[in-house]
């Protein structure tokens, strides 16, 4: 666990959640990862990514473990190029259905 | 095949007549934009240090007492974020590189600077020698806000802002480069804002 | 996470605006059609692309405010003064225009009527919804879900807003809502008034011992001292899930 941050910390007030990078990382992974799970390279605890924390305003986003904040994923779009620093030491991912098929939810 | 938007248009579009904005940049004015790519450390400062290494092991080390006392100098600059804000004038003050590197071994050729929280970036010696960085404590006549990297960062005003390291902590001399947090992710290895250079490859 | 084993792929979507009207002094309601629309489950999100004519693209994440009944697709955006998109969706888009989607996205911070009648044990804990100003947004579409669908599962919303006039989709909001009010109250005000803290919880909303589910969406601070206080009165970590929203280095 991190220490909270006081209410002064505006870097603390613009962490987001995984939740609000899966609309970017879904132009790499084509479906929605927030219920992925991952396991951190660092402190090996899972959780799905979208209760991961998230940077979103440094030059990439970077995703942070929840319960140690080491670096999971980095992920940034530059120049019409995609770039992933995918740090996690497992990361499983529900697979999308067959394209023609809606599901139905 | 996008759909466009009428009337969108990219915002922030201030721009400066007289020469002192970099390709690609736009003037944030009074604005001071943070941006921060993990939660912001909080050392005491009676736990803080500042310490100078090279591959053998620790060469200096000063306390924040020890820091505050050394030579200062007073610096007002121009500082150029890769996404894309500009910011003239600032003022800060501290401590030159010229000081805590003065006795930098002969073999060194390059700097990694290394801050609470695990972030480092990268720095040739020629870069941070010559008057042009400062470990500064300061800004605007205050104490430097921990959301902008106090109690100390880097000030490296003539490359991109990610140079100039938050929260700096450790500095190590080292005769070979070695990338940094931004500079192993694709951003460029030296990141001079005059020639553009954002990315690898740049 | 039972029933998620397959999902849909992403792409964008081409919405047509049907309404852009003020929900509020700081927030407007969009209205959107969006043909291939796939469905969607109260709580979830899209991002939103615009596109400028020399091709610069800015994209923006917006939780739904209608439940999956209804046909169109509504958002509650606020208007951030200064910002680049916000301004754009609430002053210059009309009516026809056409703006594109990505969605729905989130299977975390989700609540259905129908997974609660599958799970019968789950579907007997509560739910309780904690908001902070815009972030009512995705408790709008589960408050209106939960009526149209007449589901049975005990649910109470806890919102606070700034003042009256920012109190956001009162169509929906009903008797398992308390609203305190932040910044003063007017005249003959029976709902709460101050910041949503520990004491406040405790009376307004599922104690610990009926094991809610609970949801807390606002901006990052907001979240944050609402879970604290959460996890004072005894709620378990697991049993609660946060979506915050808060603008980027830069504004939206």
């Amino acid at each position: 666990m991190t220490e909270p941050a006081g209410p002064s910390d505006t870097t603390a007030a613009r962490r987001l959640d995984g939740n609000a990078a899966a609309g970017a990382l879904a132009d790499l992974f084509a479906v929605d990862v927030t219920t992925a799970r991952s396991r951190c390279p660092s402190c090996g605890k899972t959780s799905m990514l979208g209760a991961h924390h998230l940077y979103a305003d440094a030059p990439a986003l970077v995703l942070r473990c929840p319960h140690c904040t080491d670096v999971v994923l980095r992920y940034a779009t530059q120049q019409g190029r995609i770039l992933l620093d995918l740090r996690a030491r497992l990361l499983t991912i529900p697979a999308p259905a067959p394209a023609n098929e809606s599901n139905g939810a | 095949m996008s759909v466009l938007s009428r009337g969108f248009r990219r915002g922030r579009s201030q721009e400066r007549s007289d020469g002192r904005l970099p390709p690609g940049q736009y003037d944030a004015g009074d604005g001071f934009p943070v941006l921060s790519a993990g939660p912001t450390p909080s050392t005491p400062l009676d736990r803080w240090d500042l310490t100078v290494h090279d591959e053998t092991g620790e060469r200096h080390r000063w306390s924040w007492e020890e820091f505050r006392v050394l030579p200062r100098e007073a610096v007002s600059v121009d500082i150029h974020c890769v996404t894309t804000w500009s910011k003239f004038d600032t003022r800060w003050e501290g401590v030159s590189l010229d000081t805590l590197l003065q006795d930098a071994p002969t073999t060194a050729r390059f700097v990694l600077a290394g801050s609470d929280g695990g972030y480092t970036t990268n720095l040739p010696l020629d870069d941070v020698t010559g008057g042009r960085a400062w470990v500064v404590d300061t800004y605007d006549g205050r104490p430097l806000a921990p959301e902008h990297g106090g109690p100390a960062r880097l000030l490296v005003p003539h490359l991109y802002f990610w140079k100039s390291a938050k929260w700096v902590r450790r500095l190590t001399l080292l005769p070979h480069d070695r990338p940094g947090f931004w500079e192993t992710f694709g951003y460029h290895n030296h990141g001079d804002p005059w020639l553009e250079q954002r990315y690898s490859g740049d | 996470m039972a029933g998620t084993a397959l999902q849909r792929r992403l792409t964008w979507l081409t919405a047509q605006v049907r309404d852009n009207r003020s929900e509020s002094p700081s927030v407007h309601r969009l209205v959107l059609d969006v043909p291939g629309w796939p469905g969607h489950r109260a709580g979830q999100h899209v991002v939103v692309r615009l596109t400028a004519e020399d091709g610069y693209t800015a994209q923006r994440s917006y939780s739904l405010a209608s439940p999956p009944e209804e046909p169109d697709l509504h958002l509650l955006v606020a208007r951030l003064d200064g910002g680049e998109v916000s301004p754009y969706l609430t002053d210059e888009l009309r009516a026809d225009d056409q703006v594109e989607l990505r969605g729905p996205i989130g299977g975390f911070f989700v609540w259905s009527a129908a997974a609660d009648r599958r799970d019968a044990q789950e579907g007997r804990r509560p739910v309780q919804l904690v908001a902070g100003g815009s972030g009512v947004a995705p408790f709008a579409a589960m408050l209106d879900h939960h009526r149209r669908t007449g589901s049975p599962t005990r649910l109470r919303l806890l919102y606070s807003a700034s003042t009256q006039e920012e109190i956001l989709a009162r169509d929906v909001l009903g008797p398992e809502t308390t609203v305190t009010l932040t910044r003063g109250v007017p005249a003959g005000w029976s709902g709460e008034a101050g910041r949503i803290d520990a004491d406040m919880l405790r009376r307004r909303t599922f104690p610990p011992d009926e094991d809610p589910r609970i949801f807390v969406c606002g901006a990052t601070m907001f979240a944050e001292a609402v879970s604290s206080s959460l996890l004072d009165l005894g709620h378990s970590p697991s049993s609660i899930r946060i979506e915050r929203y808060g603008s980027s280095g830069e504004p939206s």
